[in-house]
């Protein structure tokens, strides 16, 4: 006879028919019908409809049956508060029973109804339980005072409850102790400001003795206390730790790491010379590599703590390397826990040993922890430099298994060596390049291309290795797009001659048909460099760069404390504070490992260590994939700085404070300095600066001037369509006169004599100053540079788009046509200035026609220009233009720029520091077509007019 | 503290639940599915995973999954070496643990539990006092019970439960006064083609089964105490006698109990009592290969070495094996990949 029987009811009324057994006479049918009832319950069956019937058999003597029917209440009467009423005088009566264990049931189960009307009448037996002359009535009580406090906490309060469960931390009975201790632990773990757990000399005294002689459990929760005591020297933090010691030789695992919590955390006040400091350093060891032979799940926290211990510790476990080998039957779980130790503890004294266990792992079946197990070779090259060889060498070995994810992992891990050992290890570049075409995952693909930027040099084909990637670019990753960039652009600085039209081709794939702003904004950084001063982009671009630490994804120094101090729980599982994860209401107070009062010890306590650490030190670490980006950024602009080092919050910052004094140095102002202009790397100077400043300008897709800054050079006429004459160039002003700078390359098989040049008419008149002379035949792929000089005393025609010039170039085979844009700022002089009664004066003489008055809505000034206070509607007259708003490109010398817009906000305004009122002038040749011809006024009010230019006058007013 | 337990089979199914605190809805273990469903073997299945609101440590013993719900932060360790200690329950109770043995002593594995942990406190989990208050159900005692109606929860407080050797009830009595120690050693060795050793250690237990009258206090001398590394004992050890004399000294509990277990680490040399080597060849151009393991005793100061087996996991490529013993039985379980 067996209790499946209760299950095997399938008949049509079952309630009914339960009801009717448990309103019968017979004591014997009423048992076996409550059996039935919590049969049901325990699968899951809702059987509180049989409520009042189950609470009727409660008035009973035979013990089993009350307590199948208290088991039977404690599930339901929440669904039945009002009749659980009923069962309140059975258990009043119980807690006077003369019989023990039937007083302590009758306690522990009413704290276990959850009815609000129940717990007032459990108060009065509760506290006669908790006086009681039995301790086993006692220690229920004291967990009851927990489950009460549970349910209203206030009642617990009024009720004076807590001060008699402190008292019993005092009780001569271990176990009352013990139960006292959990049961107060957990409400002042719902309560983290009441003040319960105060503990003193004399009560962790009792708690000592007390921890010797309760159950296991009962020790769990007193070592838990006691690691929130903080001792008050180092002779009384010594003293709980002998007599915590002997509980790490404990059967229960839990019991160990609470102790083993209690002694790390006590370590702390030790002074590392005391004999007993290494002694209970070796006393550590063995029972933490017992822990390991435990049950897997076991295992897996038991791993998780020891992770952070090796953190804080590396000396406990520093000759149990073997321990740590996986085994084949362990659970993946463990198994990667086990990689991660290995790693940490890998030195030189036993890194061939490691080497070779890893290199078993990565040739297993399980994916992961084959990807894990290539990483981890990778690690050790990089945190043991004696063995670095000895890695790649296995990794190279890796590789040839060609084994597709093993190759993905080991190339992704060799770039990393090649971060930390320089042109060390080149000559495996070949075989790395062999298995390009096996590699799919964007990381992979990344780290080889950086690899391939990285010694362009010595690799014969690395224009065509790139290339090859560049064929999919749109269909690549973020990263590995970001890469490709970086890398080609290398390579062009390293190989200048071949690689000028792949540079060029990423370069717009980056800027104009990428949708990403990293990508774009990095496009455009590369781009400006290249053509202000290619030798600056090389120091930039190919700097020397920080070598990376060898200590990576460790825990931050101040979080590993905190995570000592929560050793065996959730949080040292998760490595996460609990502030992190528990839910949410109930505050955590954070907890710290207690200072070291030693003083001689202050330079190695953790506490003082940090300010000797060079500050540099955690920028160092791997960065993990969200971090490549910045990185990158930061690798390449950070070096060449001379001058005063940068903080390393500059650094982060880089890109924002670049773009920040770029605007600076735009609005022009001499008497204004902005601090983050120091990241602007010093000798890059004012091209640098001016050059990102356009970055804004440039989305338009046409350069703007400022100073030197030259526009790279464009194809206008490729060789295809010019039997092989291929044109590109760019315009430049400089000191007052302008100039189109031209490069023509014949790409036909025969020689190209006779070069001429014509402009067709164009709206400011430009035309060539001098003839186009081009000295010797250009002979068969051939480039020569030319630099046309510029005038605007040509013919006048309005043109579509206005910035519109239309070529002829003429040689010995043909004529080509061909038309550019030509950037408006070549017509701005330098020296806009004028004078304040002059400019309105001339704002007069324009007519009212001519005003184009408009609101430039939701423009970002704050972020922009500091200076202005508030951010309002900004109204801007401009005259003359009132077509060709958009045209607006002020030169950048004179104080108050328009700008297009990058994203978002329809323009962006860089106003003059002064808050309130600003102007600019645009200076445009004249005869100029304007909507009205009367508009277009002679130059002869304006000094510093250039030829028959006319002015342009901006005003704006900024709120 | 430990709010309720889910038992599920490895079909998936909860077939019993408890809550010692306010009830927990059962779809809480969805997540536990989720996890189960992700990895590939059961025993692969990561032991703490988190929910928003709560936390579900479990075990995997005798294909059951037992799953604890904890909602606040408690020593994962804790939990998981009480689920461990009432799997132990369970089978010191019906002899095996598996669900249909749980189904069908429903109620009494109902009665442990509720004993075993009051609001997620551990109350009682030693075997001896638990079958005090709650006697194992035995063909016995269920006749018995029918005839007479006598209940098989014990209306007595368990004796044991508050004296300082919690462990053991007084009054035992015995005609046969008689102790047994077994000594089970595990060696996890590692061992090169050509047969020596490259690290071996033992991780050892000693399990006792002492029925002796009264309160026996007994004492455990080892040849050479020096050899153990790391000890733990079982509660009823004095553990200064052993710090100071090396000897174990203890008041026994009643019936079987795990005296000590320990460890042997690999510094000091440990022999293993058989020999083997293993050769793997590989046929060039077909899919087939040889495997052979011989497995010989090694002088072991007159003992025989008996009941050899010899179990290989092989990797999921292989699809079958023919074994050819030159003693013994074998087997080959194509699932498991476990041939012995």
């Amino acid at each position: 006879m067996t209790d499946s029987k209760y299950f095997t009811t399938t008949k049509k009324g079952e309630i009914f028919e339960l009801k009717a057994e448990l309103n019968s006479d017979k004591k014997e049918k009423k048992k076996e019908a409550v059996k039935k009832v919590i049969a049901s319950m325990t699968v899951g069956k809702d059987v509180s409809a049989l409520f009042p019937d189950v609470v009727n058999c409660m008035q009973t003597d035979n013990l089993e049956l009350k307590k199948l029917v208290y088991l039977y209440l404690m599930n339901y009467a929440k669904s039945q508060p009002d009749m659980a009423i009923m069962a309140v005088n059975t258990f009043v009566k119980d807690c006077e029973d003369p019989n023990p264990l039937i007083r302590a049931l009758a306690v522990r189960t009413m704290g276990c109804i959850r009815v609000d009307k129940i717990t007032e009448y459990l108060c009065e037996p509760l506290r006669k339980c908790l006086k009681d002359e039995d301790p086993y009535v006692r220690k229920t009580a004291a967990v009851c005072v927990a489950k009460l406090h549970d349910i209203n906490a206030q009642l617990v309060e009024d009720q004076g409850f807590l001060d008699t469960l402190k008292d019993l931390i005092s009780d001569s009975n271990p176990m009352v102790v013990a139960n006292a201790v959990a049961a107060l632990s957990e409400i002042a773990e719902s309560h983290p400001s009441s003040n319960l757990l105060d503990l003193n000399p004399q009560s962790i005294n009792k708690l000592l003795t007390a921890l010797n002689e309760c159950t296991e459990w009962g020790q769990i929760f007193i070592l838990d206390c006691l690691a929130n005591y903080t001792p008050k020297d180092d002779r009384e933090a010594q003293s709980i730790c002998e007599r915590v010691t002997p509980r790490l030789s404990h059967a229960n695992s839990a019991v160990v790491l609470s102790a083993v919590k209690v002694l790390m955390k006590f370590m702390e006040m030790l002074s590392k010379d005391l004999d007993y400091y290494g002694t209970l350093l070796k006393k550590l060891a063995p029972p933490l590599v017992t822990l390991l032979s435990a049950e897997p799940e076991l295992q897996y926290v038991a791993l998780r703590n020891i992770n952070l211990i090796v953190q804080k510790r590396p000396e406990i476990l520093k000759h149990e390397m073997k321990v740590f080998f996986v085994k084949y039957n362990d659970p993946i779980y463990v198994k990667l826990e086990k990689l991660d130790i290995m790693i940490r503890l890998a030195s030189q004294a036993n890194i061939a040993q490691v080497l070779a266990e890893l290199k078993e792992y990565a040739t297993e079946v399980d994916v992961d922890f084959v990807r894990k197990a290539v990483r981890a070779i990778g690690r050790c090259a990089i945190k043991v430099e004696q063995s670095a060889e000895r890695c790649v060498s296995t990794l190279l070995d890796l590789i040839q298994t060609k084994v597709n994810y093993v190759v993905q992992e080991a190339i992704v891990v060799i770039k990393d060596i090649f971060r930390k050992y320089p042109n060390k290890y080149e000559s495996v570049i070949a075989t790395l390049c062999e298995n390009l075409d096996s590699l799919d995952e964007p990381e992979a693909r990344a780290a080889m291309i950086w690899i391939v930027g990285e010694y362009a040099e010595r690799i014969d084909n690395a224009d065509e290795l790139l290339e090859s990637f560049l064929e999919g670019f749109h269909d690549e990753s973020t990263q590995v797009q970001l890469q490709l960039l970086t890398a080609i652009v290398k390579l062009f600085l390293k190989k200048p001659t071949e690689t000028q039209e792949l540079v060029q081709q990423v370069l717009s794939l980056a800027t104009q048909d990428s949708d990403n702003p990293d990508l774009r904004d990095r496009g455009y950084i590369y781009w400006r460099l290249l053509s202000t001063d290619p030798v600056a982009a090389k120091e930039v671009v190919l700097a020397e760069k920080p070598l990376i630490s060898e200590e990576t994804d460790l825990i931050e120094p101040t979080l590993l404390d905190e995570l000592i101090c929560y050793i065996g729980t959730l949080a040292s599982v998760y490595h996460k504070p609990p502030s992190a994860f528990v839910e949410g209401g109930r505050g955590v107070v954070h907890k710290s490992l207690p200072p070291r009062t030693a003083s001689s010890e202050s330079t190695e306590s953790p506490e003082t260590a940090p300010a000797g650490a060079p500050p540099g030190e955690q920028l160092d670490v791997i960065p993990t994939q969200g971090d490549l980006l910045g990185d990158l950024l930061n690798l390449d602009l950070g070096p060449p700085v001379s001058g005063p080092p940068l903080a390393t919050s500059s650094v982060q910052m880089g890109a924002v404070d670049l773009l920040g004094s770029g605007l600076d140095s735009l609005i022009g102002t001499p008497n204004f300095v902005s601090p983050p202009a120091t990241a602007v790397p010093a000798n890059l100077g004012a091209p640098m600066g001016s050059g990102l400043s356009d970055l804004f300008d440039l989305a338009s897709g046409v350069g703007t001037l400022s100073g030197s800054y030259v526009a790279p050079k464009a194809v206008w006429l490729p060789a295809m369509k010019a039997k092989g004459l291929e044109i590109s160039g760019t315009f430049t002003r400089q000191v007052g006169s302008i100039s189109m700078d031209l490069q023509l390359t014949n790409k036909a098989l025969q020689v190209m004599t006779d070069f001429a040049i014509q402009f067709n008419r164009n709206s400011f008149g430009l035309a060539p100053a001098a003839p186009l002379q081009v000295h010797a035949p250009l002979s068969p792929n051939q480039t020569v540079e030319i630099s046309l000089p510029l005038n605007t005393v040509g013919s006048v025609m309005k043109m579509e788009p206005l910035n519109n010039l239309q070529v002829a170039v003429k040689n010995n085979i043909d004529v080509f046509y061909f038309s550019t844009l030509y950037p408006l700022h070549i017509l701005f002089v330098e020296d806009g200035k004028m004078d304040r009664q002059m400019f309105l004066a001339t704002w007069k003489d324009i007519p009212n026609e001519n005003e184009a008055q408009f609101q430039i809505r939701d423009c970002p000034l704050n972020a922009a220009v500091p200076e202005v206070p508030s951010t309002g509607g900004v109204p801007a007259r401009v005259p003359g233009l009132r077509d060709h708003p958009q045209e607006l490109r002020p030169h950048p010398a004179s104080a108050p720029a328009f700008h297009q817009p990058r994203r978002g906000a329809p323009w962006e305004v860089a106003a003059p520091p002064s808050p309130g009122r600003g102007r600019a002038r645009l200076l445009a040749p004249t005869g100029f077509p304007g909507p009205d011809s009367r508009a277009c006024p002679g130059p002869r009010d304006t000094p510093v007019l250039e030829n028959p230019l006319f002015p342009l006058l901006l005003m704006f007013s900024v709120r | 503290m430990i709010h309720s337990l889910f038992l599920i089979n490895s079909s998936g199914d909860i077939f019993l639940e408890k809550h010692w605190k306010s009830v927990v809805s059962r779809s809480v273990c969805d997540y536990f599915f989720e996890a189960q469903e992700r990895a590939t073997e059961a025993e692969n299945v990561p032991p703490v995973i988190s929910t928003p609101h709560h936390y579900l440590l479990s075990v995997y013993r005798h294909k059951i999954f037992f799953v604890a719900v904890i909602q606040t932060e408690v020593p994962p360790l804790f939990v998981i070496e009480f689920l461990h200690r009432v799997v132990d329950t369970f089978q010191d109770y019906f002899g095996v643990c598996s669900e249909p043995v749980i189904k069908d002593n429903v109620v009494v594995v109902y009665e442990v539990l509720e004993e075993m942990l009051d609001n997620g406190f551990p109350l009682a989990t030693e075997s001896n006092i638990l079958k005090e208050l709650i006697k194992p159900p035995t063909i016995l005692r269920t006749v018995v019970n029918t005839i007479t109606g006598s209940t098989n929860v014990g209306d007595q407080l368990p004796t044991g439960q508050l004296s300082v050797v919690p462990w053991r009830r007084t009054g035992v009595k015995y005609t046969n006064n008689e102790a047994y120690f077994d000594v089970i050693e595990e060696i996890d060795a590692i061992i090169d083609k050509s047969g020596s050793t490259i690290t071996a250690e033992i991780q050892g237990v000693i399990d006792a089964c002492v029925k002796l009258t009264g309160m026996p206090d007994l004492t455990l001398s080892f040849m050479n105490p020096r050899l153990l590394d790391d000890v733990s004992f079982h509660p009823c050890v004095r553990f200064k006698r052993w710090e100071s004399e090396r000897i174990l000294s203890f008041i026994p509990p009643d019936g079987n109990f795990r005296l000590l277990s320990y460890h042997v680490s690999a510094q000091n040399l440990v022999a293993i009592p058989v020999y083997v080597k293993h050769n793997i060849s590989f046929r060039d151009s077909s899919s087939l290969g040889r495997f052979e393991i011989t497995v010989g005793p090694k002088q072991t100061m007159g003992k025989t070495i008996e009941g050899v087996t010899l179990s290989s996991q092989m990797p999921r490529g292989v699809l079958n094996m023919s074994l050819t013993p030159s003693q013994g039985t074998h087997t080959f379980d194509p699932v498991t990949k476990v041939g012995e």
